[in-house]
């Protein structure tokens, strides 16, 4: 079973709920799919045995030993990255797209790819199973190939090591980076908080899901934060078929618990917080969620 | 305020220009909180100001303004159309996309464009040689401008698509380059971010003290030295975690121009939609002080 932990907006904690439920049981495939902002090996400190260079968008670059300076580039080039600068072409590392048609399109031969070599795919063994991570490099687009790959390394994963569950660490958003994180999983978990803002990009994000038609439902961390804004999130989510697995409460040791490399699970499993992450894990993972369906009258 | 310093009146004369953008690694350590408190405190001292919010895919800095809207601009691009009476099914289309936007089966004469991956770079065309290939607009979001008393502008973004970058680039256009701007980033340091930062005079980074966001709060920091870009730090909730990011902020000689503390009375305000610097006077000197020495060091914008 493939679980994403979602949530729209960065920073509610999907992390931490991710993590705390990567370490309930000691066979799951842990997923770290959000490649921009990778932290989840920073708790679990992985045992790396593959390590895999990815290669993300391309950029142009002239030789200027056969340049002629014709523009005839700067004229096919739909990303402004193309400028002529005292008469010398000049090509913008930072607007180049990668879309490679100056390359192509050139009479010189003088435009060149280079693969842009600095994003990896780690895969290795953590104490409660295998993990499975992505690092983007700085300025990559933010598209959801490196996604899929991570996926598909943990689907590899669980497969050859006999392990049914794997825990995908979702990036925040709504973007092509989601869609590849949720598209043909079994469950997505979204986090969220009670605040406006989160209100906001849960609406958002629960557009993107219902689109799937994948089973979904919502944690609202720290609720105890703003008890109002917590009624108002559940007004909402009562009124659009969604459910509310687990309210989690704020709590110090959230924070000291990752500052110790551990999840709260693992470092406060008495506390209401790891209490509820492991009722919410059985509820999705064995199943004794009960749904009522409506009764058809013919 | 500094007693015998620069009077306000002073201040509103001199007019200084500075594309200042709010960012951070992490998502969730208060960018938002920043720009919109940030341009509430600029409204107050008369300041000529605009707030951008370039997240795209989450913008949420109207919820704590009532301004109404001026106009709305529907960002698009084009994608391809395929004639299927003119194709050929030769595949020098799909050959020349580098985003595998196009997919074609071609003894099934099937051919297919997926538009949510289409980058609108144009080379399918040129590779068409049967002219099969015309293009029309698809919506990618819209571009929101808000005004009265002053100007917010806002980027959304229509949800799934492959990139925000031309809506971001938009939005920022549409601010101008008069007065102090405040870029509100996207989280992150791929391509939006870099959109939206390569404008900015300075950068603010927003964290927090704890492993993750120290961690990406190097990224973004590695990431702007790249950029030649100059940036300071906003520590927000100060006393959760440990101290390990001082230590780093000091070896990498970045600035602390701000720091606040964990207080669940600050999240209350924040997360029923009200502006903190409404409620501390305290805070919003704070505030004033930071924008008043970033505008001394890097005022007077080139962008």
């Amino acid at each position: 079973m493939e679980i994403a932990i979602i949530s729209g907006k960065g920073g509610t904690g999907k992390s931490c709920v991710s993590a705390a439920l990567a370490t309930l049981s000691n066979k799951v495939v842990l997923a770290d799919c959000d490649v921009d902002a990778a932290n989840m090996y920073l708790i679990f400190h992985p045992l790396i045995s593959e390590e895999k260079i990815y290669i993300g968008s391309r950029k142009a670059i002239i030789d200027y030993n056969k340049c002629s300076s014709c523009g005839l580039c700067m004229d096919y080039c739909r990303f402004d990255a193309i400028s002529k600068i005292s008469g010398e072409i000049v090509i913008s590392e930072l607007l180049c797209d990668g879309c490679e048609l100056c390359s192509r399109i050139c009479h010189e031969e003088a435009i060149l790819m280079a693969n842009n070599q600095n994003s990896r795919l780690y895969a290795g063994d953590f104490r409660n199973g295998k993990m499975v991570y992505g690092r983007l490099a700085p300025g990559e687009e933010t598209s959801g190939k490196l996604i899929n790959l991570v996926r598909e390394k943990a689907k590899q994963a669980a497969l050859s090591n006999g392990i049914e569950t794997i825990i995908i660490d979702g990036p925040p958003g709504i973007g092509c980076p989601v869609i590849s994180t949720i598209s043909g999983i079994d469950h997505i978990i979204i986090v969220t908080e009670p605040s406006k803002s989160a209100l906001d990009d849960l609406k958002r994000a629960l557009q993107v899901v219902s689109v799937t038609g994948i089973a979904s439902s919502v944690i609202i961390n720290k609720y105890d934060l703003n008890i109002k804004m917590s009624r108002q999130i559940e007004e909402y989510c009562q009124n659009h078929d969604v459910q509310i697995v687990a309210h989690l409460p704020y709590d110090n040791r959230v924070v000291d618990a990752m500052v110790s490399c551990m999840s709260m699970t693992e470092y406060a499993p008495e506390t209401d917080f790891s209490k509820s992450i492991q009722m919410v894990f059985n509820r999705i993972l064995y199943g004794n969620k009960k749904r009522i369906y409506p009764t058809i009258c013919w | 305020m500094d007693p015998e310093g620069v009077n306000d009146s002073e201040v509103e004369r001199v007019m200084p220009n500075l594309k200042v953008a709010i960012a951070s690694g992490k998502g969730g350590t208060g960018k938002t909180l920043i720009s919109t408190n940030l341009f509430h405190v600029l409204q107050l001292y008369g300041y000529d100001s605009t707030l951008v919010d370039c997240d795209a895919e989450e913008p949420n800095d109207m919820i704590f303004f009532n301004r109404d809207l001026k106009k709305s601009i529907k960002i698009g691009h084009h994608v391809p159309v395929i004639d299927t009476d003119k194709c050929v099914f030769c595949g020098k289309c799909r050959e020349y996309c580098s985003y595998n936007a196009i997919f074609i089966i071609p003894h099934a004469g099937i051919i297919k464009v997926i538009e949510d991956q289409c980058h609108s770079c144009g080379a399918c065309i040129v590779a068409c040689e049967s002219g099969a290939i015309k293009e029309k607009e698809i919506e990618l979001g819209e571009v929101h401008v808000y005004t009265t008393p002053s100007k917010i502008i806002e980027s959304m973004m229509r949800p799934g698509i492959a990139s925000p970058v031309k809506i971001i680039k938009t939005a920022v256009k549409e601010a101008g380059s008069h007065g102090i701007i405040i870029l509100d980033s996207p989280p992150g340091t791929s391509c939006p971010f870099i959109h939206t930062v390569m404008n900015a005079d300075h950068v603010v980074l927003v964290t927090e003290p704890t492993p993750f966001g120290l961690s990406d709060l190097k990224q973004s920091v590695e990431t702007l030295k790249t950029m030649n870009k100059s940036c300071s730090v906003i520590l927000n909730r100060v006393g959760i975690g440990n101290n390990e990011v001082y230590k780093y902020l000091e070896d990498e000689n970045i600035p602390i121009v701000m720091e606040i503390p964990f207080d669940r009375v600050i999240a209350g305000y924040y997360t029923n939609g009200e502006l903190v610097v409404n409620h501390s006077p305290e805070i919003r000197d704070q505030f004033l002080a930071m924008i008043k020495s970033i505008i001394e060091k890097y005022g007077n914008s080139n962008y």
